[in-house]
């Protein structure tokens, strides 16, 4: 099996079906043509200039740029989550919170899998550790936003429940309790549902890049494998750190309900 | 006994004040005027300015919800948040919880029974004794019977001039006249801007 390089023509005629997405908005008058545009703009700059910075560290030597541009992911991954909430947190905790998550959880999962399972040389190549922590970064974000932001719309809809057992005595991990685990199961969900729909009713990207680049198609899924094992740990450790910080963030250390620390104009 | 001194509520004068064992202030004023914000902010609900001490103890002194065992804060519109009221009491209070249910008209089997079907009377009755529930020392009551017919306002009335009786500080907020006159000894008045106590 062999690799089978694309040309820009190529791409151009794929391009056109993006068209045919904004025909359908425009004929529909679904307003979001305009979404998908800016939308589709971003995508090729972001891909095309990420192609070409990844062409340039790949050849480092250094770990210093591997480290960098794992930052500037992880910090631009923090400022998603941050934007996907309606009413985020007041102050630095807004983008600090789902930032310093993904931080330890993005940091925590590569290590583990590049460091002890793949094992490349150098421990730091780039052409390892920067697209497992992509993979890693994007899906927790996905959990890490929706945990909170059920755990926020939860507690401003739940707030005098929370409040009522807060005024009977209830610690604010207790009253916060159910808060918590509606966010939790809100957070998990969609890496359940993408493992228990891997490889049936759709073959995962990562998986199906190796098998188009020609790699034995056991060998892509023993990668596959690998990496669904990490993101559902991933997601797990990052949505059960961010739902604690959450509820920290909610309450103060008189366990009082503070909705006040959200933006409700958000 | 309860004691309030200078605690600011909305940028208005300090207040403070006292309510002796078994005595109880009925705080009057329209509406917007604080009442509510008061009951909240002895309950430590709310972060204010001020200090609140029961029997000598100052609140920052204990937790958060220590404090709140103590001083027991009743809204007016009680919140639930599991399918039946006995998960709602405190569970190493049974004995207190039947009681109490009981001496407000209420059948013990009314603990198991699903919250949905009972009525709006029944529910304000059993959040009053869930605010009862592990002897608490000051009752904080926002319009405890505004809901209720005479007969179970005359009862949940009784209720609250027992817990009198025992020797709990209450502080009540009513625009029932006729019951502001029959449960306070002294009264709060509140204006706009301004707080005067009325004995």
């Amino acid at each position: 099996m062999t690799y089978v390089a694309l040309s820009y023509g190529d791409l151009a005629v794929a391009a056109t079906l993006i068209l045919v997405n904004g025909a359908i908005s425009l004929a529909f008058r679904l307003g979001v043509a305009r979404h998908l545009a800016i939308a589709a703009t971003r995508m090729i700059v972001q891909l095309g200039a990420v192609g070409f910075v990844l062409k340039f560290i790949f050849t480092q030597t250094s770990p210093l740029w591997t480290i960098g541009l794992a930052l500037v992911m992880i910090a631009v991954a923090g400022r998603e989550v941050m934007a996907r909430q309606t009413t985020p947190f007041t102050g630095w905790w807004a983008y600090g919170l789902g930032t310093s998550t993904l931080l330890f959880v993005g940091t925590m999962t590569t290590v583990f899998g590049v460091g002890l399972l793949v094992r490349p040389e150098p421990w730091y190549a780039a052409r390892f550790i920067l697209p497992i922590l992509g993979l890693m970064l994007g899906n927790t974000l996905t959990g890490i936003s929706l945990a909170l932001e059920t755990l926020t719309t939860t507690a401003r809809r739940e707030r005098t429940a929370i409040e009522a057992r807060i005024a009977l005595g209830a610690p604010r991990m207790e009253a916060l309790a159910e808060a918590m685990r509606q966010a939790m199961k809100t957070g998990t969900l969609p890496i359940i549902n993408a493992m228990a729909a891997s490889g049936v009713v759709s073959l995962p990207g990562m998986m199906t890049g190796q098998i188009i680049s020609g790699v034995d198609p056991v060998e892509a899924t023993k990668y596959q494998l690998l990496i669904m094992f990490l993101l559902a740990g991933a997601t797990a450790l990052a949505v059960l750190l961010a739902t604690l910080g959450g509820a920290h963030l909610l309450t103060d250390e008189r366990h009082r309900l503070r909705l006040d620390r959200l933006r409700m104009s958000g | 006994m309860l004691k309030v001194e200078h605690l600011v509520i909305r940028a208005a004068a300090p207040i403070s004040f006292e309510v002796a064992d078994g005595a109880c202030m009925v705080i009057e004023g329209p509406s917007g005027s604080g009442k509510t914000s008061i009951l909240r902010a002895l309950a430590d609900l709310d972060p204010v300015e001020g200090f609140v001490f029961v029997d000598g103890a100052e609140r920052m002194e204990m937790s958060g919800p220590e404090w709140r065992r103590l001083v027991r804060y009743a809204a007016a519109e009680p919140a639930w948040w599991s399918a039946t009221p006995r998960a709602h009491f405190p569970a190493d209070a049974e004995v207190d919880i039947e009681r109490l249910i009981a001496s407000l008209g209420l059948p013990r089997t009314m603990l198991d029974q699903p919250l949905a079907e009972l009525s709006t009377g029944e529910r304000l009755r059993l959040a009053l004794a869930r605010s009862l529930a592990g002897h608490p020392k000051v009752l904080l009551f926002d319009e405890p019977t505004a809901a209720l017919d005479p007969e179970a306002g005359a009862l949940a009335e009784e209720l609250i001039r027992f817990q009198k009786q025992a020797g709990r500080s209450v502080v009540l907020v009513t625009h029932d006249a006729g019951q502001a006159s029959r449960l306070g000894d002294f009264r709060l008045g509140l204006s706009d801007t301004n707080a005067e106590a009325v004995s």
